[in-house]
Parts: C-alpha cells; structure tokens; sequence
C-alpha cells in the first residue's frame, strides 16, 4: 500500500520569490531604456530594483482566492439589502447626499487609480512593483465596479444618482476629485506613486474610508458598509505598498530626498483638499454622526500621520509644508464647505439643507472655539430668510481655484474673519488659489496648471453659452428633483411615505 | 514611542483573532466601534498563527487576514508565523 506523502508546501518566502521574482527576465531584442521610457525623467535614481520588498509577500495565486472571497461575501448581503428593501432602514434619507457625492466624485477616482497602477506596473523596470502596482491596477476597478453595483440599489428609489458619469466629466464640484486624479496620471511613474500610493492611500485614505464606512453603519446602510469594507481590505495592502515605495526610493540614492519631499509637500496638501469634502459629511451630512472631523483628524491625522513623519525623519523627510496650515483649517472647513454647498444647491445634484437645533447644538459641543463664534450666527440668518420665503441663494458664480478648483471660500489660516486669496500672474494672465499651499503647486510648474479645464469657464463656451437652464441638461441636473434644500426635495417626500408604507398598514 | 494600529471587522471570523492579539499584546488597547475593531498598541503589535489557531480550532493562513482587514499603520513584516506591525522611533 502507498503512503500519501504529504507535498513540501513552499514558506511564505520561498512562494513570493519563486512567484513573483522569477516571473522577470533580462531583455535581449530591446534595451532596458527602451522598454522603460519614462523611468529616468524625474530624475529619481534607482541602483538595485531587487531590492524592493513586498512586506505582505502577496502572490498572484492567493491574491485571486482572497479577492474572490471578498466578492462572495460582498455579493451576499448587496442582495440580501436589495431584497429586504434595505433603503427605508436608513437613519434618514439627508445621509444620501454624502453617496451621492461619493458615486460622483470618488467612484470615478477610483477608476482613474486604476488606470493610473496598470500604467505606471508596465512603466517600473523591477518584477516586485510590477507584480504589487498589477494588484493595485485589478482592486480599483474592482472598487469603482462594486460601489457603483452597490449604489445602483438607490438609483431605483432617489435623486441624485442617475448621471455620476457625464456629472464626473461635467458638473463643477466633481472636477475637485477629477483634477486631483488626473494631475497625478500625467506626472511620471514615481511621483504617481508618492501621489497616490503614499500621500493618498498612506497619510489620508482613512480619514475617508474609515469614517465614511462607520458613518454607514451607525446610519443603516448595510450597501455602504459592505463596498466599504470590501474596498478597504484592499487598502491596507494599498498603504503599505505606498510605505514600503517612498522607504525604497529614499534608500536607493541620498539625491532622491528632495524630489520626494517636494511631491510629498504638493501632493498632501491637493490630498487635504479633496478630502475636505469628507469633513461636511462627517460634521452636517450623516443624521447619525460618528465623530466629528475634528476628532478624525486628531486620530488619524496627527496621531497617524505625526508617527509616520517621525519614523520617516531618518530620512530626512519633514512633515509636508501645509501640514500647520491644514491643522489651522480643521476648525473651519466644514462650516465653510457646508455654507458654500447650502448656498449654491441649485446648481448641485445632491440636497443641502440648514442645520436643525439639535444639530447646531452638537456643533457648539465638537467646535467650542469656532462654532458659535463664527457660524452659528450665519445658519441662524439664514435660516430667519428660509423662514420668511426668502432663502439664500447665490446665483454668482465662484471663483475657483486654479490649482484644486474649489470655490475660494477659506479664511486666512491665521484670520477666521478674512477670506483667504493669492494670485499670480504668469504669461498675461492672472491666476487666482484659495491658499498658500495652492499657489506653490502652480508656481512649481506653470506650464501644467495654466491648461487645467475648469468648470467656471467651461459656463460661458459652447453648448451652454451663460445660459442656467442649458447648463443644468448638460450636466444631466434634473432642476427641483436632484438640486436644492432637502427640505423641500422629493428624497424627503418619498421616504417618508414609503417608510410609513413599510411600519403600518396603512 | 509611537502607536500602531490594525482594525479589522467585526465578524464571526475575526473575534477569535481579536482574541489572540489581545492574549499576544497584553498592552494593547482594543476598540469597539460599530461594525469594526480598532486595536492600538504602543511601539509594535504582533500577530501569532498559532495562538490565533489555538482560539479557533483549525489551521489558519495568515494571509487570510487580508479578508477582513480595514486598516494597519507602522512598517509591517510578515512570515509564515507571525505579523509585526512597528514604528522605528
């Protein structure tokens, strides 16, 4: 009788380097320099590729079970929610305006990541980025595919939701994101990865997930959970791969240190702004709120981020140059991005809406230095005009920022009471940023943001020609349904009565 | 020193890891928030297989946490026996 001989299974090493390493080979019909154009230009020297370690040793093989996993339990409860009309179990339907941001602004984001990873893996000469990058490239169209899977469950039901793909390309707030993401796909391979694999997915990515998912499960949403969670189990591997590149360049050539800090510098302070979309869902969006921004950012900002720039400084890298100023801001930006979107809601495809009492109340509690000092007062008259049927609104159009194309509507980081405004004049024209760190990215290359497409132009150009109503049908804005105060949305409508539908038997 | 972190979600799969990290990092501080676990430890945090087989009864790949992982931060390494998280100063 033969005994079962149990096969030598391969040490985790043993399989990355067998499966990963070995899949490499030296090029003999082309040189190197020609296979990898682009790897030179940056100015970014690397001596020893072999070098690079993946620190989770993922192998192609485990990557397809794991993934396959995660899809299994993610496909299991998007049914199970659209089975169990999981929408009418929402808190209440004002927490759809933060999806609705979400499909529109990020969801493509994540796209744009993907095709960002598959290019620069086919641009690093070494096996290790290739294999890590091809992962990267796979899970973000996996993200932007199941968010929008999961999201298609409110289409059926709500505003809002219908046209993320031309408001992606066309609407004014989305161009925020948009930019962010294709500003870093024309930069060359290694200041993507500084961009999105460090200074995204390392200092802030879970100043987005984390809070965004938590804040979908204290307010019913098992769809948001589930693409959340399944999105960021693929995170931590994205972050330590965004780790594990900035320690690899910096350790290749002492020459390399000032190209990072400078991209480290830009590229956490286009991050910051971004996100700062984050802090009106985390403080005004969510009807049952998790924490505020303020505390998120305590946590994952300067307790996170401060470990990560002390651990880094054996490098000599220094904490990004806007990092005081973005701590300056944390006190501000919500209130301020909340009062632009209140005001310019007819011309959003979300609902904004004015603080209650009991809301304003938390406010005063999570922001005692600012809140009641400098906005309290203003929701207070502007809801004495909502009152007296005349709501505010602003049909003048805002001056964006040439670099992060958000309306200029900050204060100086020293001056809550004075609006925050640089300008530069380059080749004949005039250049307006929302701050500091916005005119040092255009003035570090010019030539690249004077071709930005920004939205505010864009009014005054073919097909729309200045004209509100020609404007709302090409962004596909369904004016009085996607738009507008939440008060008076069709959203609030509907989810009262089919909530009533659900609990009685009416 | 610095704090590290993991979070994972809570699931039925995760709550013996959970276990074993806490028998593992007797200093580290569990979370509980809703839908997930957050664990902070100071310096370094270190995830044993075996004591993570001990709580659940069978053979466990380590590389199965990647299933239901959130977040970790600190440099991490990992072999066939155990993940350490840690920051170098």
């Amino acid at each position: 009788m033969d005994m079962k001989v149990a096969k030598k299974k391969l040490g985790l090493k043993e399989k990355y380097r067998t499966m990963t390493r070995d899949l490499g080979w030296e090029p003999s019909y082309h040189s190197k320099d020609e296979l990898f154009p682009y790897v030179g230009y940056e100015g970014i020297k690397i001596h020893d590729w072999d070098k690079w370690e993946d620190p989770f040793r993922l192998t192609m093989d485990a990557y397809w079970k794991y993934q396959a996993e995660k899809e299994r339990k993610f496909y299991a409860i998007i049914d199970a929610h659209a089975q169990n009309n999981g929408h009418l179990n929402l808190t209440d339907a004002r927490y759809l305006s933060a999806l609705k941001i979400f499909l529109q602004a990020i969801s493509p984001g994540e796209y744009a990541a993907h095709r960002g990873f598959a290019r620069v893996g086919r641009e690093f000469p070494g096996v290790g980025p290739q294999v890590a990058c091809q992962m990267q490239a796979i899970d973000e169209i996996r993200h932007a595919q199941t968010q929008v899977h999961a999201m298609s469950n409110y289409n059926r039901y709500y505003n809002g939701f219908h046209a993320f793909a031309d408001q992606r390309d066309r609407i004014w707030y989305t161009s925020v994101a948009r930019s962010f993401f294709d500003d870093s796909m024309s930069a060359g391979p290694f200041e993507f990865m500084i961009a999105i694999g460090f200074s995204f997915e390392y200092v802030l990515t879970n100043l987005l997930f984390v809070p965004f998912m938590s804040g979908a499960a204290y307010n019913g949403d098992m769809a948001t959970v589930t693409f959340g969670f399944s999105a960021q189990s693929d995170e931590a591997r994205h972050m330590t791969l965004g780790l594990e590149v900035i320690k690899f360049i910096l350790e290749q050539d002492p020459d390399n240190l000032p190209i990072v800090q400078n991209w480290i510098d830009k590229w956490f302070w286009r991050g910051f702004r971004v996100l700062g979309l984050v802090s009106t869902m985390m403080d005004y969006m969510l009807p049952k709120r998790v924490m505020s921004w303020r505390e998120a950012w305590e946590i994952y900002g300067v307790e996170n981020g401060g470990a990560l720039f002390k651990d880094l400084a054996r490098y000599g890298i220094t904490p990004p140059k806007g990092w005081d100023d973005a701590g300056k801001a944390i006190d501000h930006m919500s209130h301020q991005f909340m009062l632009g979107l209140y005001q310019w809601s007819f011309g959003t495809a979300f609902h904004a809406w004015i603080p209650s009492d009991d809301d304003m109340r938390w406010l005063s509690a999570k922001y005692p230095d600012t809140f009641d000092t400098y906005y309290r007062p203003r929701w207070e008259h502007i809801k004495k005009m909502a009152a007296a049927g005349t709501p505010f609104k602003n049909y003048g159009l805002a001056k964006l920022c040439q670099t992060c194309q958000l309306p200029c509507v900050f204060t100086e980081p020293d001056d809550p009471t004075l609006t925050c405004h640089r300008e530069t004049d380059y080749k004949e024209h005039k250049y307006h940023f929302c701050s500091d760190g916005c005119q040092h990215v255009f003035e570090n290359e010019p030539e690249k943001y004077i071709q930005a497409w920004l939205p505010m132009p864009q009014l005054f150009q073919d097909p729309v020609n200045g004209d509100l109503g020609e404007w709302m049908k090409w962004v596909s804005l369904l004016d009085g349904k996607d738009n507008g105060d939440y008060a008076d949305s069709e959203d609030k409508k509907n989810f009262e009565v089919w909530r009533g539908l659900a609990t009685t038997n009416q | 020193m610095s704090t590290v972190f993991i979070a994972l979600q809570a699931n039925e799969e995760t709550r013996p890891i959970i276990e074993a990290i806490e028998i593992d990092n007797p200093a580290a501080v569990v979370n509980r928030q809703p839908a997930m676990v957050k664990i902070d430890a100071e310096g370094s945090l270190v995830i044993r297989k075996a004591t993570i087989e001990e709580q659940l009864g069978r053979s466990f790949d380590l590389q199965e946490l990647h299933i239901n992982l959130i977040t970790l931060t600190g440099h991490v390494e990992e072999d066939d026996d155990s993940l350490t998280l840690s920051w170098n100063s």
